[in-house]
């Protein structure tokens, strides 16, 4: 053996030790990661089948209608312009799909990540615990996941959500436990000295107190969903990410143009529209939401 | 006293995770405030506090900033739980309450008033007003209408449907006093309710809530850092210092009396013409003659010096039944207005 240079022999054999746990697991536990994927398999295919099946001018009026009713008229231009400009690009179907996973990830982060949030905000033992997990998520490089994400839950759309999830958790865990703890004081304790139960006091005030950083963290939440969307075409997730992935593939620089510009309109339109359902009825002018936009129209109408 | 609406004994509250430590610390070794902190890490709120507050009366507690004034009333409904010690409101034990019991004491019986008035801003008036009855689940309808008659009370009707940043700060802290009337509760807490006010505002408030008071017959425990604010408004006064009560009054007893250079302190800038009262500063008649102006025992400064105007030979006081009791030289009343 040479003294020298001892690293060329690899002592600790890491990647073996993975590869046989990944094995172990996969040999025994495979059910559950199949169960795991039943709940995502079932919004997902809702969603899509919804988004695809329907009549494009059909889905595009709907999405013009939620931006118009979540941001205000300017808004719903905005989603036109950008939504038609998808579909006469040619890339219609694909951005449906993109977006029924988007929307997937959004529901599943929401309904986990939220309640997360709040246990972490409440105790900080467990905050402690949580705070490290959630930066491991974001800092390990999604391509590192990819394939025990594969080889426990094969390929496909499901999966991708799957990654997409994990990747895209973090930021409404951190801005609901944010939220929550910014919640002055004096609110919480007014609401005890009336007679409030903690739960009472958590969904009457803390919540809505606390929503506007919420609606942030979910915000961030599809971002990073998106920004997903190439790196999960890689175990044949459908959708945008796939053209662009095709593209890069072919070295067809007009495939990849196109899913690249989709991806760009979509992300302005989704962004937009959450980031407006964040503002709370406050900076509106105490408009209620259904004082204004397309509903408000109809309610002046029918009351008329 | 068996009428008490309010009694705390001997209660003591450390702050901190030391504190059990530190107790036992200051009660054999009797550490100051800053020694328990530099010690232990630990902060004295409140140091061996007791005092009763009887049904219908107003009692201010007043103090210095951080003299742990908002620490002792939050023990009374136990926003805050007391290190030892034992609270009893309306005849029933607090500290020891359990949970239901606890909410259920707070939304009935104790109504509360904050310093900066904590209105949630995402609800209306209304939604504020009827918190603690919603809470309780009260149908909305009852709701509205107690908090309609609360905030009418306040001359705020109208308003019920606006929220609280729609409104002046004036009118947000009419909004608190209607909130803590509105399950209308026997007890009254206020943590310092009108500081955060201009003079005017200020004055046409403890007027309208003298008024109130005086009506509804609740007993209040008034937290104030301003002396005449005290003084205006409190049947006692009980002045706090370093988590201590120091003394414990009627304001004519604390200003005439202070029992150390802190109260002295703070009563150096009253004016007394109207807390003094002929019966503590008459001598004894000792066989003199009786002067024919007099004063009743009851009668205030400011009208005992009136009698000295024209001429200056001493003031005789009478008793209800105007029989002599004692005399005022002039001396005596310029002495008790100085102070
Ligand atoms: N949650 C807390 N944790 C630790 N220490 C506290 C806490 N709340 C209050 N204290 C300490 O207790 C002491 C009394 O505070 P408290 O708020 O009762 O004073 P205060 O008399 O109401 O003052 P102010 O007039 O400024 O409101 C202070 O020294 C403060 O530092
Ligand atoms: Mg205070």
């Amino acid at each position: 053996m040479d003294l020298w240079n001892i690293f060329d022999t690899e002592w600790i054999p890491v990647g073996t030790w993975v590869e046989s746990a990944l094995q172990w697991v996969v040999v025994n536990f495979r059910f559950i990661f199949q169960a795991i994927k039943v709940p995502f398999d079932l919004v997902l295919t809702a969603l899509e089948d919804g988004l695809t099946q329907a009549p494009d001018l059909l889905v595009l009026a709907i999405i013009i209608l939620i931006a118009w009713q979540a941001g205000g008229r300017k808004l719903g231009l905005i989603a036109a312009a950008c939504m038609t400009a998808i579909g006469l690009m040619g890339a219609w179907e694909e951005s449906m799909t993109t977006l029924s996973i988007v929307l997937t990830c959004v529901v599943f982060c929401s309904l986990i990540g939220i309640p997360l949030g709040v246990i972490a905000a409440k105790r900080d033992r467990f905050w402690m615990v949580l705070q490290p997990l959630l930066d491991l998520m974001q800092t390990i490089p999604s391509f590192v996941y990819l394939v025990p994400i594969v080889m426990l839950f094969s390929i496909g759309n499901v999966s991708g959500v799957i990654v997409t999830f994990i990747y895209a958790l973090p930021p409404v865990v951190r801005l609901t436990n944010l939220g929550i703890r910014q919640v002055r004081p004096d609110m919480v304790e007014a609401a005890r000295a009336f007679g409030a139960s903690n739960r009472q006091t958590l969904y009457k005030v803390e919540l809505p107190l606390a929503m506007p950083t919420i609606m942030a963290g979910v915000n961030q939440t599809i971002m990073m969903a998106l920004s997903m969307v190439v790196v999960s075409s890689m175990i044949s997730v459908t959708g945008l990410g796939q053209m662009v992935l095709r593209g890069i593939g072919r070295l067809d620089m007009g495939l990849a143009t196109v899913g690249g510009l989709g991806i760009v309109f979509l992300a302005i339109v989704i962004d937009r529209v959450s980031q407006s359902f964040g503002t709370s009825s406050r900076a509106r002018n105490h408009q209620k939401w259904y004082e204004t936009g397309p509903v408000g129209a109809v309610r002046t109408l029918v009351r008329k | 006293m068996s009428e008490a609406q309010i009694e705390c004994r001997d209660l003591w509250k450390i702050y901190g995770k030391r504190s059990d430590e530190a107790m036992k610390a200051v009660l054999t070794e009797g550490l100051s405030k800053d020694e328990v902190r530099d010690r232990f890490g630990c902060v004295l709120g409140v140091r061996n506090a007791s005092f009763s507050v009887s049904k219908g009366e107003i009692f201010c507690i007043m103090g210095l900033s951080g003299s742990g004034k908002s620490t002792l009333v939050r023990h009374v409904n136990r926003l805050i739980e007391p290190t030892s010690g034992e609270i009893h409101v309306a005849g029933r034990r607090v500290d020891t309450m359990a949970e239901d019991a606890l909410r259920q004491l707070r939304a009935e019986t104790i109504g509360m008033v904050f310093q900066h008035m904590a209105l949630w801003p995402h609800r209306t008036l209304g939604e504020n007003v009827g918190f603690g009855l919603e809470v309780r689940g009260v149908a909305l309808p009852e709701r509205r209408k107690s908090a309609e008659a609360a905030l009418a009370a306040m001359e705020l009707s109208g308003w019920i449907d606006h929220y609280p940043d729609q409104l002046s700060g004036g009118m947000q802290q009419r909004v608190g006093l209607a909130r803590a009337l509105a399950a209308d509760p026997e007890i009254l807490l206020m943590d310092e309710p009108f500081s955060a006010l201009d003079p005017l505002i200020r004055r046409q408030l403890q007027d309208q809530f003298l008024n109130l008071s005086t009506h509804m017959d609740k007993t209040t425990l008034f937290i104030t850092h301003d002396l005449d604010e005290a003084i205006r408004m409190g049947d006692h006064i009980a002045i706090m210092n370093d988590g201590e009560i120091v003394q414990i009054g009627t304001p004519e007893e604390i200003v005439t009396n202070p029992v150390d250079d802190y109260v002295a302190d703070f009563v150096k800038g009253i004016s007394r013409v109207s807390l003094v009262r002929a019966e503590t500063i008459m001598e004894p008649m000792n066989g003199r003659a009786h002067t024919p102006k007099h004063v009743r025992t009851d009668a205030e400064l400011g009208e005992i010096i009136d009698n000295f105007m024209d001429d200056q030979s001493p003031v005789t006081v009478v008793d209800p039944e105007k029989a002599p009791v004692g005399l005022i030289t002039i001396k005596a009343a310029l002495t008790a207005l100085r102070g």
